[in-house]
């Protein structure tokens, strides 16, 4: 793997950090006027998700990380793995609770995430930024009410559970945003 | 000619404007005080020894010569102001710039513009005072600032790391970085002194200095000496201060070092550091140390960066924001 010194840290780079694979965040140059130079990083292990700052002497080097991110489609979880296939090759893998974290409750079957593949399984995933779903179960609202003020929880076949308006109804489809968890339409079949 | 290359300056006109200003405001300032303005050279046949200064280095070749010699351009205008002040020059300044290699970041350019300014029979605390008053003028209006603080190295790094530079051993100041979850700091810093005081100072108190004020630091460790003299009766501190605004250094001072001895001691010293390092050893400046030798007038200077200086009057985030041409537009 190639080895990355401080002038090429940048954002987005994925690099190995006491062991654990880490995006970049940020990288500043830190120098007094007399005396010594160094790089404040700030990175996200991979792993934990956790925000990581740490400084090295200008110069010093990182190994890079093999860390890709691949489009997959979802197919289907068995209970303990969910099971995601690269379309081009039809190459299967399997993720773990771990690494499928929050995303699990938007995966639809058939859907296409992205999945962050490290030494080649998956590190995590993460769910497309727009889903449509149906809604298995909300209170009766009001008819007539389209003011969306106020709103209601309804549990979505995924599990996930979002606010909607009063007037969406069991067994409807609706588009969410994954990022913010906030329901946006009605969805017509 | 290639599509899409990006001619326009970083800087916004307002930018170039308030720089005019700053440059202007600037030369008022002295003339008014009799402050002699001079250029020296940026070309210099002499580097600094400063181990972590990396000078750009070029070739001159007289006409139909083929080797020619090595030429620096200079890190700061020092050496040659001092000059001027041994042949008498009385009291002088110079807005030049100033080229420093490896340096690049948002407060760093390679290249960039210096003020510097030399007062002979100023004490430490009158430059200060005269710093304290250009700063005031200059930043006035755009800020609005409590009146200054002057406070020692020791008594800051006291206050915001909790630990004494001046007598802590090195387990001591590891403890303070472990402390204060820096663990990589032991690695970075190992037996070096010096190194320990820049990480401890830059991470633990440096963001707090210059806050709605500006904070004068003065009283360096010995280690830190750079060219400034030693602190008569306390051989733990030499007489140097460095200004902060908003946890940004913008000025270094110095009551300056005038004995040739012990200038060409520090200079061995530095170049024992390079060696140690496997950097490149530049020649002593010769011509500087022949001029001390026939008398620097007691004098104290200081150099501040104006660029870092105009982004606290504009705001800007990162140096680039008030520069025509930064580098990668050069």
């Amino acid at each position: 793997m190639a080895v990355f010194s401080t002038n090429e840290f940048k954002g987005g780079l994925k690099v190995m950090l006491d062991n654990d694979p880490c995006s970049i965040i940020e990288n500043e140059f830190v120098k007094p006027g007399k005396g010594q130079a160094f790089n404040r990083v700030k990175l996200r292990n991979l792993k934990t998700g956790r925000v990581i700052e740490r400084t090295f002497k200008s110069g010093e080097s990182l190994e890079g990380a093999d860390v890709v991110d691949v489009e997959m489609q979802y197919l289907y979880n068995d209970g303990e793995l969910w099971h995601f296939m690269q379309p081009e090759s039809f190459e299967q893998y399997t993720a773990d609770a771990n690494a499928v974290a929050e995303a699990k409750k938007w995966l639809k079957e058939q859907d296409i995430c992205l999945v962050t593949l490290y030494n080649g399984a998956p590190l995590s995933v993460t769910p497309p930024n727009f889903v449509t779903l149906k809604i298995v179960e909300t209170d009766p609202g009001v008819r007539g009410d389209t003011s969306g003020g106020g709103g209601k929880p309804a549990t979505l076949e995924t599990g996930a559970v979002v606010r909607v308006p009063l007037f969406v109804q069991t067994e409807e489809v609706i588009k969410v945003d994954t990022r913010t968890g906030e329901y946006l339409s009605r969805v017509k079949e | 000619m290639t599509p899409g290359v990006i001619w326009h300056p970083a800087c916004s006109l307002e930018a170039l404007r308030a720089r005019a200003g700053l440059l202007a405001a600037i030369r008022r300032f002295f003339e008014e005080r009799e402050v002699m303005e001079v250029e020296t050279p940026l070309l210099c046949q002499a580097g600094g020894t400063d181990p972590n200064l990396h000078p750009f280095v070029t070739r001159f070749r007289r006409p139909g010569q083929a080797e020619g010699v090595p030429l620096y351009l200079q890190t700061s205008p020092e050496f040659a102001m001092k000059r001027l002040l041994a042949a008498g020059s009385g009291s002088i300044y110079q807005i030049c710039k100033a080229f420093r290699n490896e340096e690049a970041g948002r407060y760093h350019n390679p290249e960039f513009t210096i003020l510097e300014w030399y007062r002979p029979g100023f004490n430490l605390e009158q430059l200060m005072d005269e710093i304290d008053t250009l700063f005031v003028r200059l930043l006035a209006p755009h800020r609005d600032l409590q009146p200054s603080e002057r406070v020692t190295y020791r008594d800051a790094f006291r206050k915001h790391a909790e630990v004494d530079p001046l007598t802590a051993s090195l387990g001591e100041l590891a403890a303070c970085a472990g402390r204060h979850g820096l663990a990589e700091a032991e690695m970075l810093c190992g037996a070096d002194r010096p190194v320990w005081l820049d990480f401890l100072f830059s991470h633990l108190v440096q963001p707090f200095l210059g806050q709605g004020r500006l904070s004068f630091v003065f009283d360096y460790p010995a280690c830190q000496s750079s060219l400034a003299r030693k602190k008569p009766n306390n051989p733990l501190v030499v007489e140097r201060v460095e200004a902060f605004l908003d946890g940004i250094e913008l000025a270094n001072g110095f009551r300056e070092l005038a004995d040739p001895a012990e200038q060409e001691q520090r200079f061995d010293a530095d170049l024992l550091t390079r060696r140690s390092q496997g950097q490149f050893l530049p020649a002593k400046d010769q011509r500087l140390l022949a001029a001390l030798q026939a008398g620097l007038p007691d004098c104290s200077g200081v150099a501040l960066g104006l660029d870092r200086l105009l982004m606290r009057l504009t705001g800007a985030k990162a140096i680039d924001e008030v520069l025509a041409f930064p580098v990668e537009r050069a």
